[in-house]
């Protein structure tokens, strides 16, 4: 008899997984959705008959729907993307690269605003209701509802332009010195941390204040502790939980998020990529970004639901 | 309505939307030149003529910026309309029904929302042209889902009172259940919705346009407006951001009103206070 605790797990990557297949189907069938097909999208209406007949050969668009998925998933799963439309060449290794430099910038972001956005979140409680936590929920307000480029181009005009402190284009390239390479995206990360602070700072203070009614609070409080050793030894292991599950869902954000960062501030990431080849219609590059992207992004979650489950007591001792 | 009870965030926040629309609606009397009218040079400072100075092809960035006002408006609005029609009527509809068309939508549903919005929409427009009709139904389908789980977990609620119970044993079909018993009293909820579907729908669409894969030129929504002018800051030239700053201005007014609808409808519930 399994713990209920591996089946909890076993049972989250299980579904994981099923999403996973579910989310490769969308993604091919969302590029099926067109009138015409593939080719004649790629080379528009004035196209000859015997260009759109080779290109349909070349891209094995004659094979019905289902097999083409079929082909495309299992290369896909070793890893093998095919090769892009408008330069011909191996998706896999330009994407590999990609991706770390995007992983990089969105775990840069997060080291600076996960702690931050905790510890706001549990100055907030200390001061609820007064004029710092106002400050806090109207920053909060602020980030939510600013677009991203509006606060990339602001930071990009005083600190890169009228400063001159920084460079306004974060190129980072092959055997770049640690150093120079964190100087170059301070710029993104401030626009990363500032997309995802408030949220999680709102929901740290909520999962902590929620704690806060609690009777042993109050008892903490009698026995003469301070306010912040009550709220950070007593309160805050309580609201561990739903604070993993924000931070988890925050860092799947990062990285989907650095999509129009990336763009602002022309990092060669693979939101970038993205963006670039879907201007060009170039559709294998599409579908192996998007695919990349929401491995990542389902990943994440999984994580999260994990985290989740093995902060609950309740389910790691049970009766 | 005393209009005195009405916070000043939420003042400020109706004032200024309702500001934003009227210049939409009145554009072409309220903007000084045409969209395409080139004025001056490029970039040009502020000046008398051009009240914000001038943009990448030495348009007037102020008329430029009313006119996209209606463009940004118009394409959010009926992206929202469209996500609200599809989203709570399919929400509904699973709710009452129940059963496998329930298990259905409900499944392809979370499928949709487990990845990104944007990674999905950039993976349709890689295939489908960004016109307007194309840019309004993705939008309005992708935001969609979330509406129907909002009307979804509303109507499950109201789906087991007394008087849906008593419509259904007079015989009344699916259709009347879902127009008349539950959407009435579920209404609430789904008003306060509307302003942060609203929210999401415009930070999407210029987020689209400023990649560049949203509104297309000659036409420029505010998105448009950014990515035209973003060369310029490299260079000092501020035009990039008055765009960009519009965007903000009008997102947070809605958020204001949306955060003080939400509160009055909910304190009447008694639930939801401010902590």
């Amino acid at each position: 008899m399994m713990s209920p605790l591996v089946r909890e797990i076993a049972r989250r990557l299980l579904l994981g997984v099923m999403m996973l297949i579910g989310v490769s189907m969308l993604i091919f069938a969302g590029t099926q959705m067109l009138p015409g097909d593939v080719a004649q999208a790629i080379l528009g209406q004035s196209a000859t008959p015997e260009a759109l007949a080779n290109l349909r050969k070349e891209m094995g668009l004659n094979e019905p729907a289902l097999t083409r998925y079929f082909d495309w998933a299992s290369s896909a799963i070793t890893g093998d993307f095919g090769k892009s439309l408008s330069n011909g060449q191996d998706i896999a290794s330009t994407l590999g690269k990609r991706l770390q430099n995007t992983l990089f910038l969105a775990a840069c972001a997060a080291v600076i605003a996960v702690p931050l956005a905790i510890l706001l979140g549990l100055i907030a409680v200390r001061f609820r209701n007064g004029f710092i936590d106002r400050l806090i929920s109207g920053l909060g307000l602020a980030s939510t509802s600013l677009p991203a480029f509006f606060v990339g181009y602001v930071l990009l005009y005083f600190f890169a332009v009228k400063l001159q402190w920084v460079t306004s284009v974060s190129t980072v390239f092959d055997g770049m010195p640690l150093s120079e390479r964190l100087g170059a995206i301070i710029l993104p990360v401030l626009v990363l941390t500032a997309e995802v602070l408030a949220h999680m700072m709102r929901m740290t203070r909520a999962a902590v204040l929620n704690v806060m009614q609690s009777a042993y609070i109050e008892t903490a409080e009698l026995k003469g502790l301070s306010a912040f050793k009550i709220i950070y030894r007593h309160a805050m292991p309580n609201a561990l939980a739903p604070i993993i599950n924000v931070v988890m869902l925050n860092l799947a954000f990062l990285v989907v998020g650095v999509v129009v960062v990336e763009v602002i501030f022309v990092y060669p990431g693979m939101g970038q990529y993205l963006v670039d080849h879907v201007a060009t219609r170039d559709v294998p590059v599409v579908q192996a970004c998007a695919l990349v992207f929401a491995t990542v992004y389902i990943g994440m979650n999984i994580i999260a639901d994990i985290a989740g489950v093995l902060s609950n007591p309740r389910l790691r001792h049970p009766k | 309505m005393d209009w005195r009870r009405i916070p000043l965030s939420a003042l400020i926040g109706l004032v200024l939307t309702l500001a934003i629309v009227a210049t939409a609606l009145f554009a072409p009397w309220i903007a000084p030149y045409a969209t395409g009218t080139v004025v001056g040079d490029v970039w040009a400072p502020a000046s008398d003529k051009s009240l914000l100075g001038t943009d990448n092809l030495g348009r007037d960035l102020l008329s430029r910026l009313i006119h996209g006002a209606r463009v940004t408006l118009m394409i959010a609005g009926a992206a929202t309309a469209l996500s609200f029609v599809v989203g709570s009527i399919l929400g509904f509809v699973a709710a009452v029904s129940g059963g496998k068309l329930d298990q259905f939508l409900s499944r392809t549903v979370d499928l949709m929302m487990s990845i990104p919005t944007l990674i999905l929409a950039l993976v349709v427009l890689s295939v489908l042209p960004s016109t307007v009709t194309v840019l309004v139904l993705v939008l309005g389908f992708l935001d969609s889902t979330r509406v129907f789980r909002l009307s979804r977990a509303v109507a499950v609620d109201i789906n087991v009172m007394d008087y849906v119970e008593a419509a259904r044993l007079r015989g009344e079909k699916t259709a009347w259940i879902v127009f008349s018993e539950i959407l009435p009293n579920a209404l609430t909820p789904l008003v306060s919705e509307l302003g942060l579907r609203f929210i999401f729908a415009v930070l999407f669409l210029s987020g689209l346009s400023f990649l560049g894969l949203g509104v297309q030129p000659p036409d420029a929504d505010w998105g448009a407006m950014v990515r035209e002018n973003k060369e310029g800051i490299v260079f000092g030239v501020p035009a990039a951001l008055i765009p960009a700053a519009a965007i903000g201005v009008l997102t947070i007014s809605v958020n204001l009103v949306a955060d003080w609808i939400l509160n009055r409808t909910s304190s009447l519930k008694g639930g939801r206070g401010n902590g």
